[in-house]
């Protein structure tokens, strides 16, 4: 049966692409994390021999310890900020028609096609003119900026997939506006809050660019902290910082799926 | 009421029954969505404890006259009144309404007990109080002992009974669905429409429903309001919507009918007599007091009022049978015939004896039962 053995041949090939290119999204990750485990001081590859060593010394190093602790404590200011101001936004949009709708919306999502550094640089002017570069202020305000279109689609999205019928039904059982939202409104929408604060929580801890202009040394965050160390340094303690970012997120994302359902969070949910 | 009152969309102000006395009522409402005209000069009352239907294909404005009763829209000319208060600029949740939705809006995060206690919570009414007033609607939709369940857990069938309880636990003054039927199958549907027109007249709520199905709006209604395109086309009870359908557009649109060419026979001050062929049906003389004797009219016959002779006979008309759709307690008989307007007629009789008799393909004579139809120039 020369069709069968064709199918099969194609089959086989395909497989084999599919394998590959899921070997390619991985690869980083594999060659970050086997480096993390290598004993010997530069990075080679592949290993001679396996220690946890490095991990200790990036636990240990201040400077991540220090980056770490601000890279929290932007994080938790800047999405929490941005999900107030993005949740207000998404609903304006969502729900009202008004003058500049569309201007009011470019302007929203336009840090999505402003570089990040132009972002940063622009910060770094502003904080230097009224002299607060040193400060959480300017690198939170920054970090806002950054993540708020990503709240704001995720809010939006949300709004959408909200069926009006229960805010509905709950006015016409005599609940006020106020009342609707705090009862109605707001607790269906938590997943959608949950998902776009998470991410623009991941996002807001991830970021370089910008923040490698806004932050000073007592400011700077895990990221720029890496950066300032693999200028100095060539050994597998970022590997082994890389594997702990890695395995963090694997954990924020589990926890996020089995709680929230991860189709809500990464809010892939379609559109009715 | 006369006639006139009850097909009276457009009736002048004040010149039937006196408007204050209606528990709902929409007095030249319009409503516009951009271009298009939802509803155009609407003037509806609806009587305290009365099933009122508005029945209409879609885009006819029934829901738009809904959400106005609700709240949700406001009209752009016209006025809303229940209980005899103007409602225009009352938003919905001071509107002592209760509604039920196509898809129940049941609120997912809350359970059954929950969802019904929502508007006696709203209202401040005491914890006791509230645990009585639930238990007790419970009862009278059948659902005692669900209390704990979350809206995921209940058939259809249930979630229908809950959002019923949620909407009538506030003694509402009007209750307002929408569509709640069109999600269930069909048995399911017959026994919720029976056990909802039965608590409806038990608690004598005046009653506002929102359907597509004609069916559902024969079997349901004290009244019914066949709209379309932003007006209504008849107000009557079912029996008058079915039998003296006003025009074209309601005898097609509530149950089957066939048309047939005739002419009009005589008219008199009480009836017209039309014929086809050698039969001579009387039909309602209001559809055609401005037409000549002897112009062509189409008579509309109910699939029941016709009946199949011998084709050897002398009759209405004659066709030959194209098929039998056996339907358990009657059959629907199609049959070709060249006097139809439609491609086909449909005749319905009861007993399986009809397909034995004439086999598809025979021809056959069908007459036309008198007293029945109506006919359109």
């Amino acid at each position: 049966m020369p069709r069968s053995t064709y199918q099969r041949l194609l089959g086989l090939i395909g497989k084999l692409a599919v394998v590959l290119i899921l070997g390619f999204l991985v690869l980083p990750a594999v060659v970050v994390t086997i480096a993390a485990f290598n004993d010997k001081a530069i990075l080679s590859f592949p290993p001679q021999a396996w220690s946890w060593r490095w991990f200790a010394k990036a636990i240990a190093y201040q400077d991540f310890r220090d980056g770490f602790r601000n890279g929290l404590i932007v994080t938790a200011w800047s999405s929490t900020i941005a999900l107030v101001i993005g949740a207000m936004f998404a609903f304006a949009l969502h729900r009202y028609r008004f003058r500049f709708k569309k201007t009011l919306e470019a302007v929203l999502l336009s840090p999505l096609v402003i570089p990040h550094f132009t972002v940063g640089l622009g910060f770094l002017i502003l904080a230097a003119q009224i002299g607060w570069n040193r400060s959480y202020a300017v690198v939170i305000a920054c970090h806002v900026v950054l993540v708020l279109p990503f709240v704001l689609r995720s809010v939006y999205v949300s709004l959408r997939n909200l069926d009006q019928s229960y805010e509905r039904a709950a006015a016409s059982l005599g609940a006020s506006p106020l009342r609707v939202l705090v009862t109605i409104t707001l607790p269906l929408l938590v997943p959608g809050l949950v998902s776009g604060w998470l991410f623009a929580a991941m996002l807001s801890f991830n970021e370089f660019t910008a923040s490698l202009f806004v932050t000073a040394q007592r400011t700077q965050t895990l990221p720029v902290a890496m950066y300032n160390y693999v200028r100095e340094f060539a050994d597998p303690s970022m590997a082994a910082l890389s594997v702990m970012y890695i395995a963090a997120t694997a954990a924020l994302i589990v926890f996020a799926n089995a709680y929230l359902g991860l189709g809500k969070v990464l809010n892939i949910e379609q559109s009715r | 009421m006369n006639k006139a009152a009850d097909r009276g969309a457009k009736a002048p102000h004040g010149s039937i029954a006196p408007h204050a006395e209606g528990a709902v009522r929409f007095d030249a409402v319009t409503k516009r969505f951009g271009e298009t005209t939802a509803l155009d000069g609407v003037s509806v009352s609806i009587r305290q404890g009365e099933f009122m239907t508005l029945l209409g294909p879609s885009g006819c404005g029934k829901t738009t006259l809904l959400n106005l009763a609700a709240g949700f829209l406001g009209p752009d000319s016209g006025e809303i009144l229940i209980a005899g208060e103007r409602m225009n600029d009352v938003p919905t949740y001071q509107r002592e309404i209760g509604m039920m939705f196509q898809n129940y809006a049941l609120f997912p995060h809350m359970n059954v007990a929950g969802n019904v206690a929502y508007g006696l919570k709203v209202r401040g009414v005491s914890r006791q109080e509230r645990d009585r007033r639930v238990e007790a609607v419970l009862a009278l939709v059948r659902l005692t002992g669900f209390e704990d369940r979350t809206p995921r857990q209940l058939s259809g069938g249930q979630q229908q009974r809950v959002a019923l309880a949620r909407a009538l636990v506030i003694n509402p003054t009007v209750l307002l669905l929408d569509e709640p039927f069109s999600a269930l199958d069909k048995n399911l549907r017959a026994s919720m429409q029976v056990e909802l027109r039965e608590i409806q007249r038990k608690l004598n709520v005046t009653t506002i429903f929102v359907t597509h199905d004609q069916s559902e709006a024969l079997s349901l209604s004290d009244r019914v309001a066949v709209m379309s395109e932003g007006r209504i086309r008849q107000l009557g009870t079912p029996e008058q919507i079915y039998r003296q359908p006003c025009d074209r557009f309601v005898a097609s649109f509530v149950g089957d009918s066939n048309v047939l060419r005739g002419r009009l026979h005589s008219i008199d001050g009480t009836s017209a007599v039309i014929a086809v062929g050698i039969a001579r049906v009387k039909v309602p003389r209001e559809p055609l007091k401005d037409v000549a004797v002897s112009a062509a009219v189409d008579l509309f016959a109910r699939p029941e009022h016709l009946v199949l002779t011998e084709a050897t006979q002398p009759c209405a008309t004659s066709g030959t049978i194209a098929a039998h759709v056996y339907q358990g307690g009657y059959v629907d008989t199609y049959i070709g015939c060249s006097d139809s307007l439609r491609d086909r007629l449909l005749v319905r009789s009861g007993g399986h004896e009809t397909m034995a008799r004439w086999p598809i393909g025979s021809l056959v004579g069908i007459s036309i039962v008198t007293g029945e139809g109506v006919a359109f120039a």
